[in-house]
């Protein structure tokens, strides 16, 4: 699969028109994402990164610009996308092993290779022995987990999170960000995260792209060179998420003569 | 996981005996002192004996079995109507728009006052008397499928979009999953109604037809005020039987998923 999950946005624009009104929530989103690469996008609440997200996996549409995957004009949701959204989105008439199944319900293959595939995923996100619980038998983490593997079950090209981990505590999240990038590692993915967690988008991306609201812009892209798995106590990962900090904290107008 | 470990209380609460208890002794105190009219209000024991020799009595088991059929084959067909109906206008816009109100409005019109009109169709017969149980059954189910429809998240819906679930996949793996606990409400609502409706149905569609309620107007028509009771008794017991047995199919069909307690 090589090449595959190649993401180009191009000059991407999106307006929701409110009262009549137009209110431009992305404005001019160029970023070009690498096969198996992990880009996270942080951004203040408002900055339309969620926007950008749902766009890509095809839930809103009516944009201007371009969005294509490995060369090819995304239209609608398809199965080379998968999704994991803050709540974990379970369906809760279903159990841990069926809910995975949905993810796979219109691939193609056969019943065995599908629930080949489940088993396998039910394993890569921990949950072995977990196959017959309910959602609300399971803490959040092991629901987010649940959402993971049902995301990855059909292999998808890309992987979009959006502030999967938003919802956990902080314990929680810290081991789920780890999990993450074990994951990510083990299925080769290209991952693009969304967050308002500066840390967990520094720990987690090849490249931090940094939005700024109104309308929604990209204000800088931080490349974080540093080893894998990265160790949050390290002074190099301290110094690149202040940099990315600082982004927060500068006026808009100095970063705007950036571009 | 956590698993609850719910102390089951073996022994049976016997504090709902103390009224219906307290209301026979009373009867039998008024009736065995003789204060009042025994002709209208029949001694208990009298009750008991006529309840002895209509058990023994192969036409009421006939009856009951009549009454029972009659309701279960109107509860099923207005059980389906008021699925497939309630389905419809939870889920499409444009069905709630076009027969919402309408559904509304004819809600408000008493179901009994629906039988002027449907013996006049249908006559006093088996026909009659199934449509009014179907009509009774078809608006509890109805809502309940509505409400339940109504109730299917946007969030999930995005799911189904995301995964590509089909019309048929949208239908049978989300919505009616999602719906089924207000489904079962209103399934669980509309049988007791459709039991109200047979007995309703054999009083005033009567065709001296079999069936429970013809226990009563029997006992009405001969002043034997014993098999009134009698057959006032029967119907309850039979509605609680048919409700217990509905609870039951409801809590375990929804216990597993820990949707209800």
């Amino acid at each position: 699969m090589a090449h595959a999950g190649t993401l180009d946005i191009k000059n991407l624009s999106k307006q929701y028109r409110v009262n009549d009104a137009a209110l431009p929530v992305l404005d001019g989103i160029s970023l070009s994402i690498r096969s198996g690469e992990f880009v996270s996008i942080v951004g203040t609440s408002g900055c339309g990164k969620s926007t950008l997200l749902r766009l890509l996996i095809g839930l809103e549409g009516d944009y201007k610009g371009e969005i294509l995957l490995d060369g090819q004009h995304i239209v609608g949701t398809s199965l080379d996308r998968g999704i994991v959204f803050q709540e974990h989105r379970l369906f809760p008439w279903l159990n841990v092993e069926q809910n995975i199944a949905v993810g796979v319900l219109n691939a193609p293959g056969g019943d065995g290779t599908k629930k080949k595939a489940v088993q396998e995923h039910i394993a890569l996100v921990g949950l072995k022995g977990f196959e017959a619980a309910y959602p609300h038998q399971l803490s959040g983490g092991m629901s987010q987990r649940v959402a993971i593997a049902r995301a990855l079950v059909n292999r998808p090209d890309v992987l979009l999170l959006d502030e999967p981990f938003g919802a956990l505590d902080a314990m929680t999240r810290g081991h789920l960000q780890q999990e993450l990038e074990r994951i990510w590692r083990a299925e080769g993915t290209t991952a693009i995260l969304v967050t308002h967690d500066v840390e967990e988008a520094v720990y987690l991306g090849d490249r931090v792209v940094v939005m700024q609201p109104l309308p929604g812009r990209i204000r800088r892209i931080v490349d974080v060179p540093l080893a894998r798995p990265r160790d949050r106590s390290a002074a190099a990962f301290a110094t690149i998420k202040d940099d990315v900090m600082s982004e927060f904290i500068a006026t808009p107008q100095s970063a705007l003569s950036d571009r | 996981m956590s698993t609850t470990s719910s102390t089951t209380t073996c022994r049976i609460d016997l504090r709902g005996w103390v009224l219906p208890l307290t209301l026979l002794a009373l009867w039998w105190a008024l009736t065995a002192a003789g204060w009042v009219n025994t002709k209208l209000i029949v001694p208990p024991g009298n009750v008991l004996h006529v309840a002895a020799t209509t058990l023994s009595d192969a036409a009421f088991w006939q009856g009951t079995l009549f009454s029972v059929t009659r309701d279960v084959s109107g509860f099923i067909v207005g059980a389906l109507g008021g699925v497939a109906l309630g389905s419809l206008l939870g889920a499409s816009r444009w069905a709630d728009r076009l027969i919402g109100p309408s559904f509304h409005t004819m809600r408000q019109i008493s179901l009994f006052a629906w039988l002027p009109l449907l013996s006049t169709w249908f006559g006093y017969g088996e026909l009659a008397k199934l449509v009014f149980i179907s009509l009774s059954t078809l608006y509890p189910v109805a809502l309940g499928a509505f409400e339940g429809v109504r109730g299917v998240t946007r969030a999930h819906l995005e799911v189904a979009k995301v995964y590509r679930f089909t019309r048929v996949q949208l239908l049978f793996r989300l919505i009616l999953p999602a719906a089924a606990p207000q489904i079962a409400t209103g399934l669980t609502l509309g049988l007791v109604c459709a039991w109200v409706a047979t007995i309703g149905a054999e009083f005033l569609l009567a065709n001296w037809g079999n069936g429970l309620g013809n226990i009563i107007i029997k006992g009405r028509s001969t002043f034997n005020v014993e098999l009134i009771i009698v057959g006032m008794l029967a119907i309850g017991l039979v509605g609680t039987v048919l409700n217990r047995i509905a609870a039951r199919l409801e809590a375990h069909a929804l216990r597993r998923q820990g949707r209800r307690a």
